[in-house]
């Protein structure tokens, strides 16, 4: 009996945040009409989708004792290489460079933006592996890095006129009910779950997180490793930010601005230990959703928007105190 | 005056499945040594984190000088006079001696309105208190500078300028050299004759006949007994601990003649001058070949060398004759050599994996299906084989690596090499910090696997393992090798007039 209530106290103290927001979303949802509503919950789902697939790749970073603090520029810079490349034909204001281009495949363009997101990462892998740049450090000077080339390339001019092919990627709907975006979000998860679980590169990174000298030693190699990770993270902002861009129908080189941060909280939220070695896809999807849950609620509830920033960051706060205390009382 | 100085009565302390201790006592009078011993996982770190208030114990009652006290804090421990010098010494390398002593009680003076830290007398009183443990060092010099027995005699320093009337000594030579643990000994006895109580805890049977007068022994979280130690035998004390006799504390050796040439170093040297030099050895297939030599004489170095985790500035290392050129220990592994290193929770675990990620990690290319896919239920049967071969005791495949006792990890970290079948396996002081018990399973595995045809490379510093285990021994000193002996001649005399040529 007295064993039951402890383990019900420790599932509420663990899992507090989550059902705190469940508990929220309840609420908001009996009590507003459109929020358990079909729309809403495609509208979610995309909203959802590019955020999860952010995370996903700075999940690796952070597994492995980093961080990618230029996921954010990545994704704008991505977002606006494919908005240049797949304008109309006809559209007025097309972008300068590429006016005179022939019409390209989109599929081609998104393979560009992996490609030259990925050079950025491959940079990152680096810096981090072979110059030993703290992860913080090395991709913070990325971050200015890659915003400056967008600007550069861009000129600050904002971008529109999609074509529609472009477009119906992100705003299109399998069979008319299932989002597209939902569904690249599911497949790149569980290629990504397929990677963490069941591949040599996965084991290899968990390994690198618990105790990287002990993994050097057991034969891992840790530099290669690492440059993978950071290459796969810029691969899925690259992705990220193809989808944003055909989601909005425009962008400008302030998109992304801050995503990084977003991605990095909400991967902690699901468990990921910034110390190391632990992190699961499931728990990332689980961040990313309490996330958008919180600012979709607060949003039906009419909450001015300034305050969300504040509640945003006290539920960071919460979950991680949270999250640590796990690992304090294992000790 | 009370009898005892310290008195712990019928301390019990569970934990959710465990009855860690249960009924302990212990006595300590004052001015004397007295030992704890007993296994790893004896319960002796618990017994003190109870001591200390790390741990909230269950039952018990502690008494200091006859009085009864409570302690919720290793800070309220510290003002009842107990201090405590760890096995791992946690110091702020980077400030200075004084800085490290007087941490969180630094002497201050007004500034104005303000205090601020006194920084001549903190630095005058902690020359005064290194001069009383007879250990001048300068109050000024960054502790990061100082060897580890000299970072230790700061902590007794600090125990002493405390006032304690009780210092705790956990595994305090477990990496002191000869030398330093006499300086040690020294300062205890003289802690002793100012009537200061000393508990020290260690697994070396020699240092505690010479340094102890009373000894209280546990067993798997149990109170055995206390003795005077005129009153017991060594014999009886590992009888005591282990609760069984050892009849043979080593397995008999491989007999077989040793085979072909599998490593050959020629002439390796560090790029470090300071380093090992010029070291040229052979390791044959079947054999156990012992590195003996005293603590900083680049033995660890040297095989971390060959094993491409250092860099060497001349040398060359063939593995069957073949000429390897190693830069780092994927190269090493690929030519078939296997690494236990010295630091276990450094470069050894990865401690938040499971037990089954730790075996699988060297080897998973052989689980491989379709080319990318790993197939877990071939890795679980590996795991299932090794936990059963091995003997390792986990409760699942899956339990955290980091929640096994040191022998069971050192089983597991074994396991991942066996996976790997190399034909060279490196193994660098592979008992320290093992219990009695473990530590015989461990060299009967090491025993089977020269029977197979491996050879093994084993650094030891404990001398009766090195003599006991080797077919052959090299002796290293000052980064060379001075000395290689046939195990049958093999003496701790002639080990020892080796170790110190130069």
């Amino acid at each position: 009996m007295n064993k039951k209530t402890i383990n019900v106290k420790d599932i509420l103290i663990n899992n507090g945040i989550i059902i705190v927001l469940l508990l929220m979303v309840l609420y908001v949802g009996l009590t507003k009409d459109n929020f358990f509503s079909g729309s809403n919950f495609s509208n979610i789902s995309i909203n959802v989708a590019c955020r999860f697939i952010i995370a996903l790749g700075v999940s690796g970073c952070l597994i492995t004792k980093g961080t990618d603090l230029s996921a954010g520029r990545a994704v704008g810079l991505a977002a606006c290489l494919a908005g240049t490349m797949l304008q109309k034909a006809d559209y007025s204001g097309r972008f300068e460079l590429t006016k005179n281009w022939p019409e390209l495949n989109v599929w081609l363009v998104l393979l560009i933006c992996i490609a030259i997101c990925c050079v950025f990462g491959l940079i990152n892998g680096i810096v981090v592996a072979y110059l030993s740049v703290p992860a913080f450090i090395g991709t913070l000077g990325m971050q200015l890095i890659i915003y400056g080339i967008n600007l550069v390339y861009t000129k600050s001019v904002p971008i529109g006129g999609y074509r529609s092919d472009y477009t119906v990627i992100a705003n299109g709907k399998l069979f008319g009910v299932i989002p597209y975006l939902f569904i690249i979000a599911v497949v790149l998860g569980l290629i990504i779950w397929f990677i963490y679980n069941y591949t040599r590169h996965g084991k290899y990174m968990y390994a690198i997180g618990g105790n990287e000298a002990a993994a050097e030693v057991a034969g891992v190699n840790v530099k290669k490793t690492k440059i993978i990770i950071y290459m796969t993270a810029a691969a899925m902002y690259a992705i990220a930010g193809f989808l944003l861009g055909a989601k909005s129908g425009g962008v400008s080189v302030n998109l992304g601005n801050g995503y990084e941060l977003e991605a990095i909280a909400a991967c902690t939220i699901g468990g990921v230990s910034v110390n190391g070695g632990i992190g699961r896809v499931s728990g990332v999807l689980i961040g990313v959703l309490v996330f958008e849950l919180l600012k979709t609620s607060l949003q039906f509830l009419g909450i001015d928007p300034n305050y969300q920033y504040i509640a945003q960051g006290i539920v960071i706060v919460v979950a991680i105190a949270l999250d640590i205390r796990k690992y304090i009382a294992k000790k | 005056m009370a009898e005892y100085r310290l008195e712990m009565r019928g301390v019990s302390k569970s934990f959710p499945g465990v009855k860690a201790l249960d009924g302990i006592n212990l006595k300590v009078r004052p001015g004397t040594v007295h030992a704890l011993m007993g296994e790893n996982g004896a319960g002796k770190s618990t017994l003190m984190k109870c001591l200390f208030g790390i741990y909230h114990m269950d039952e018990g009652e502690v008494y200091l000088d006859g009085e009864k006290v409570e302690i919720h804090n290793p800070d309220e421990a510290l003002h009842k006079g107990l201090a405590m010098v760890h096995q791992e010494l946690q110091p702020i390398p980077e400030r200075t001696v004084a800085e490290n002593m007087y941490a969180g009680r630094y002497p201050t003076k007004n500034f104005g309105p303000f205090k601020v830290v006194d920084h001549k007398k903190m630095f005058e009183e902690t020359e005064k208190w290194l001069n009383d443990v007879k250990m001048p060092y300068n109050p000024k010099a960054k502790l990061g500078t100082m060897s580890i027995a000299q970072m230790q005699s700061v902590e007794i320093a600090k125990a002493v300028s405390l006032q304690a009337r009780v210092v705790i000594l956990d595994e305090p030579t477990s990496s002191l050299t000869d030398n330093e643990v006499e300086a040690l000994f020294r300062i205890i006895r003289d802690l002793k004759s100012r009537g200061v109580s000393l508990i020290y805890i260690s697994h070396k049977m020699a240092e505690i006949r010479e340094i102890c007068d009373e000894i209280t022994i546990m067993r798997d979280g149990t109170y055995v007994g206390s003795w005077s130690m005129d009153e017991i035998s060594d014999d009886e004390i590992v009888k005591q601990m282990v609760g069984r006799e050892l009849t043979n504390i080593y397995p008999p050796k491989n007999d077989t003649k040793a085979g072909e040439v599998l490593l050959e170093v020629k002439g390796l040297s560090s790029i470090h001058d300071r380093s090992f030099q010029d070291c040229s050895f052979q390791l044959r297939r079947g054999e156990i070949l012992g590195f003996g030599g005293l603590v900083g004489a680049q033995r660890t170095e040297l095989m971390e060398a060959v094993f491409g985790m250092r860099h060497i500035k001349a040398g060359e290392i063939y593995i069957k004759g073949k000429k390897m050129n190693i830069k780092r220990p994927q190269d090493a592994i690929r030519g078939g050599i296997g690494m236990i290193t010295e630091d276990r929770r450094g470069t050894g675990i990865l401690g938040c994996l499971s037990i089954a990620d730790n075996v699988s990690i060297s080897s998973l290319d052989q689980y491989l299906e379709y080319g990318i896919k790993i197939n877990k239920g071939k890795v679980e049967n590996l795991v299932k084989e090794n936990v059963a071969k091995l003997s390792i005791k986990t409760p699942s495949s899956k339990t955290r690596i980091q929640s096994l006792s040191g022998g069971n990890q050192q089983k597991v970290l074994i396991s991942r090499w066996l996976a790997n079948d190399p034909d060279i396996l490196i193994m660098d002081e592979p008992t320290r910090g093992i219990d009695v018990g473990a530590k015989y399973e461990i060299y009967q595995i090491m025993i089977e696997l020269a029977k197979q045809g491996k050879g093994i490379i084993m650094i030891s510093s404990e001398m009766p393992e090195l003599i006991g285990m080797s077919n052959r021994i090299c002796v290293m000193c000052n980064g060379r090798i001075t000395g290689e002996l046939a195990g049958e001649e093999a003496t701790q005399e002639k080990i020892m007039s080796f170790a110190t040529q130069f």
